[in-house]
């Protein structure tokens, strides 16, 4: 595999954002996936938010385990620092960066093999303690780089390529950050841009623990006919609860929404989600009813996409730590170290 | 078993508390300790403690020496047996002509004692029950009793004991009075009934000077706070978790912003050893200074990701306080067995920064000056404690620090640099000394980003498999590591008045014990020059004390003499050159082993020159 980079050059008429940059400003370098790849849109998906969403690419740090899914971080914000770190591992070192430096935005980009096998405990950890990320599991159902061995996610019953039947039970990553205190929870589906380009726009927006299940087919081990991850399976049992729009607070709302049909979702960063229901019933700030809502379609082996869950005045790790609102990265030894003058102190207390 | 003249010795002893643990003795036993430091006599205590919260054996050793010999010395003179369990063991501990001071509210058989042995009985157990009615304080009053009958029997201070009761409970000024009662209790008791003072006294002294009295996972701590770290991640593991404990505290003491009350730091108690290491990577990435604090088990949980820091060039600091393995081996004891693994953490080529600190002073520099290191190098950097310098409380030189002193932070380029059309690549050596730039997260809109990752890459961070690249960056990281040879520590030396063909290398919390088995080697009538190997690359004084020398010995804490194999393998050494003395039962080494091991090797070598004065 070689590095690919693109042409600098394009359409001089294409639309630009408030920072006057175009969508092109946001790309990386050319995708090596398999044509087709449900990642590459997932990858198109991100740009088109941080291209919505007027955000500085260099302000953004994006940190991934290992696996396909944790190769797009290259293809997207080739002017952000990217870090793909340890197999299982994104969520520790998203952590420990965001710890250093609480002013980036943070994207942290996993797959199910990374998340739901080896870096289980990672994923569990770093969505209970608040870190203040956007989590983005590009979830096939299978381990794509070593070719076609199941996932934890693969449902019991699917079907391999080769033919092989999954008998263990699957894990339902976004039930489970529902149940771990995730205070964002959605889950999306790659071929269904319009839903999932708003939806990364809120995780963005959202300061807490935000974490997104998208479903991505992977069309070289798990796109045939009985597997519950293809593009068909999906596309037949998609059961969306809502649809979102990211509406940033500069702007007025200026869309006329049928009464009782949407509900808007205030952001701590000013910006709102107006969400329009397309479940009438569905309560997207009660996280048990999410939780049994969610079972109940699994049950029926339906998959449920959406904002699922989020939560009002959500806060991060560094309010739970207290830290100071200056990065600790930019601190200097002024404030940092006591000198001797506290040493001697130190040294009385301790004869 | 032979009568042996009672031992008479003033400021030379070491006596032994056996006690069961969380019977609240530790406490009293070290105000014991304090009593006689204050008395301005240097004081060397042990803590020797199982891997349990109550109910089980623990020891509490206190060497009195004058002669400031502060490592361990083995042997006992005065046993304090309070635990049954342990109690003929304990006596059978005791040197010839020492003592035992025990409870003797039940009688016990003449046969459970010694002949060439003093024994001191006190009826500890029948005192408490009469004078408290509640058993817990019994229990806590009893360790009290105690120490006062101490006081009286090695003729110490008292006020040194009261005074430091006062302290203790400067809270709790409720708690003073019967503390101070029970003390007495004890010391009337013994003056009125037995014979006061044994042998052993105490005499006061001047020998203390402005030293302090603390523990090395405390100033290593301390350290990190002084060297600037505002990311700590660590996960509970004995021995270090007072490590983390300690930053804690000095974090919510020094680093908390007056005005908003913000912290200057987070701390996060991580998942496992994964998180933790995983979380400082990603902070110093990211910039800021951070560390993990564990020990041998947590150090093999961290060898994937050691690897990535050492090859993706992440400085991260590493305070790995050192116990007996393998496996769980022996939690609550002592060992040096960790220099290996840390020298080689990870798959493939791998080489690590390791520091020795020798004692909490050492621990306190060592654990500022890492994280320069980490920084300017880029790399992983550790800093070896053990249990015996991390757990135990030692008589330190005060610590100190230089004002005027700045973080080095090492090649960052800044965003002004970038602007300016500096050129930039990530695994670039425009210096020739191996280390290229970094650049911060979010530092330029258009300049200075680049890809980290454990996968192989050219100069300028991208992506390749080709074979040269890989091999141009793996060489510019042993030129790296050679960089860090004069930057670490430099090893100490101290040559033999008389002149010697023999040498000793040695490291870390052998120190005291070595410096005190040097005289007890020269009254053998040999001599010995001496290095103490403070960190690792080894610098080339190394090479050249061993070139200089026909024999050099290599004192360790370990089984299979690793740090021998270490500079056998980095310095081209002819192993036979290299002669192992290795001490790993879980106590810490004694200057008698040391002593033996090493003279017993010369005489068998013949090469005593010098006939000693009888």
């Amino acid at each position: 595999m070689t590095y690919l980079a693109k042409p600098k050059f394009h359409h001089p008429g294409l639309p630009k954002n408030d920072l006057g940059y175009t969508h092109r400003d946001y790309e990386g370098t050319v995708s090596t996936l398999c044509a087709g790849c449900g990642h590459d849109s997932i990858t198109a998906a991100i740009i088109q938010a941080c291209f919505e969403l007027s955000i500085e690419p260099h302000r953004v740090a994006k940190i991934s385990g290992i696996g396909c899914s944790s190769k797009t971080p290259t293809y997207f914000l080739g002017n952000s620092h990217g870090f793909n770190s340890v197999h299982g591992r994104m969520p520790s070192v998203l952590t420990g960066a965001n710890l250093a430096n609480r002013d980036l935005i943070y994207l942290g980009v996993s797959g199910d093999g990374d998340s739901a096998s080896i870096g289980f405990g990672q994923f569990a950890h770093a969505l209970r303690r608040g870190v203040n990320m956007a989590y983005i599991v590009e979830n096939n159902g299978v381990y794509g780089l070593t070719k076609g061995q199941f996932s934890a996610t693969a449902d019991r019953g699917s079907k391999s390529k080769r033919g092989v039947t999954n008998t263990d039970n699957s894990i339902d990553l976004a039930a489970i950050a529902l149940q771990l205190g995730a205070s964002f929870v959605a889950r999306s589906f790659s071929g269904d841009k319009q839903q999932l380009v708003p939806i990364i726009k809120a995780a963005i927006a959202h300061k807490g623990a935000a974490f997104i299940d998208v479903i991505s087919p992977c069309v070289a081990f798990n796109n045939h006919a009985g597997s519950t991850k293809s593009f068909d399976f999906v596309r037949e049992h998609n059961e969306a609860v809502n649809r979102l729009d990211v509406i940033s607070g500069r702007m007025p709302i200026e869309v006329q929404y049928e009464p009782g049909k949407v509900e808007i979702v205030e952001q701590h960063d000013g910006s709102t989600i107006a969400l329009r229901k397309l479940d009438a019933d569905y309560q997207v700030h009660d996280r048990a009813a999410a939780q049994a809502f969610l079972q109940h379609h699994a049950a029926k082996g339906q998959i449920v996409t959406g904002l699922l869950y989020v939560e009002k005045d959500a806060d991060d790790l560094h309010g739970h730590l207290h830290t100071v609102d200056t990065p600790l990265n930019a601190l200097n030894e002024k404030e940092l170290c006591p000198g001797q003058s506290a040493l001697d102190k130190f040294n009385a207390s301790m004869r | 078993m032979p009568n042996a003249s009672p031992i008479s010795r003033v400021n030379d002893f070491v006596v032994r508390f056996a006690n069961v643990n969380g019977s609240g003795s530790a406490s009293a036993n070290e105000m014991f300790a304090r009593a006689i430091m204050r008395m301005g006599v240097p004081v060397a205590p042990r803590n020797i403690f199982p891997s349990n919260i109550q109910g089980l054996p623990t020891w509490y050793e206190v060497r009195v020496t004058e002669a400031n010999h502060l490592g361990a010395r083995g042997g006992v003179d005065l046993m304090v047996a309070m635990n049954p369990q342990t109690f003929d063991k304990d006596i059978a501990g005791i040197e010839a002509g020492g003592y035992l001071f025990y409870d003797s509210t039940k009688e016990l058989p003449a046969s459970k004692f010694r002949p060439d042995i003093t024994v001191i009985g006190m009826p500890l157990t029948a005192i408490c029950n009469r004078e408290y009615t509640d058993p817990r304080q019994r229990q806590l009053f009893k360790n009290i009793i105690y120490i006062g009958a101490l006081t009286a029997l090695l003729d110490m201070d008292v006020k040194a004991v009261e005074q430091l009761i006062g302290e203790q409970y400067k809270s709790k000024p409720k708690l003073i009075e019967p503390n101070l009662k029970a003390l007495n209790i004890g010391r009337d008791y013994a003056i009125l009934n037995l014979a006061c003072p044994i042998g052993l006294t105490v005499k006061k002294a001047d020998k203390v000077g402005d030293r302090i009295f603390i523990e090395g996972n405390a100033s290593a701590a301390l350290g990190a706070v002084y060297g600037g770290a505002t990311v700590c991640a660590w996960y509970p593991i004995t021995p270090s978790s007072g490590l983390a404990d300690a930053f804690t505290r000095y974090c919510e003491k020094l680093r908390v912003d007056p005005e908003t009350k913000k912290a200057k730091y987070a701390i996060v108690q991580a998942e496992d050893e994964l998180a933790s290491i995983g979380m400082v990577i990603g902070a110093a990435w990211n910039g800021a200074r951070a560390f993990t604090a564990t020990s041998g088990p947590g150090i093999s949980l961290m060898q994937e990701f050691i690897g990535l820091a050492y090859f993706a060039e992440i400085p991260a600091v590493i305070f790995d306080v050192q116990r007996a393995g393998p496996s769980t081996g022996m939690p609550t004891r002592t060992q040096q067995c960790d220099i290996i693994s840390c020298a080689y953490a990870s798959h493939g080529d791998t080489k690590h920064i390791l520091l020795f600190p020798e004692n909490p002073a050492e621990a306190f520099e060592f654990g500022a000056i890492a994280f320069d290191l980490a920084d300017r190098l880029q790399t992983p950097v550790f800093v070896m404690l053990d249990l015996d310098i991390g757990m135990n409380h030692h008589l330190s030189r005060p610590l100190t620090w230089d004002d005027s002193k700045k973080f080095d932070r090492g090649k960052v380029m800044t965003a002004e640099e970038l602007e300016a059309g500096k050129d930039f690549g990530r695994y670039l050596d425009v210096d020739g000394d191996g280390i290229p730039f970094r650049t911060y997260p979010g530092t330029h809109p258009t300049k200075g980003s680049f890809f980290t990752r454990g996968t192989s890459r050219d100069r300028y961070a991208k992506y390749t498999e080709e074979g040269a690249p890989y091999v141009d960056n793996m060489q510019r990281l042993v030129r790296k590591f050679d960089t860090a040879k004069d930057m670490v520590p430099r090893p100490l030396q101290a040559t033999s008045v008389n002149q010697t063909k023999y040498g000793v290398l040695y490291f870390g919390s052998t120190a005291p014990a070595m410096d005190e088995a040097i005289h007890m080697i020269e009254a053998r009538g040999h001599a010995l020059d001496r290095m103490r190997i403070r960190a690792f690359p080894f610098h080339s004084s190394v090479n050249s004390f061993v070139a200089d020398h026909d024999f050099v010995f290599v004192v360790e804490q370990n089984r299979d003499a690793q740090l021998r194999s270490l500079i056998v393998n980095e310095c081209g050494i002819d192993p036979v050159r290299l002669v192992p003395i290795l001490h790993y039962d879980g106590t810490p080494i004694t200057a008698r082993f040391i002593a033996k091991a090493i003279g017993d090797h010369l005489d068998a070598l013949k090469v005593t020159p010098m006939k000693v004065n009888s």
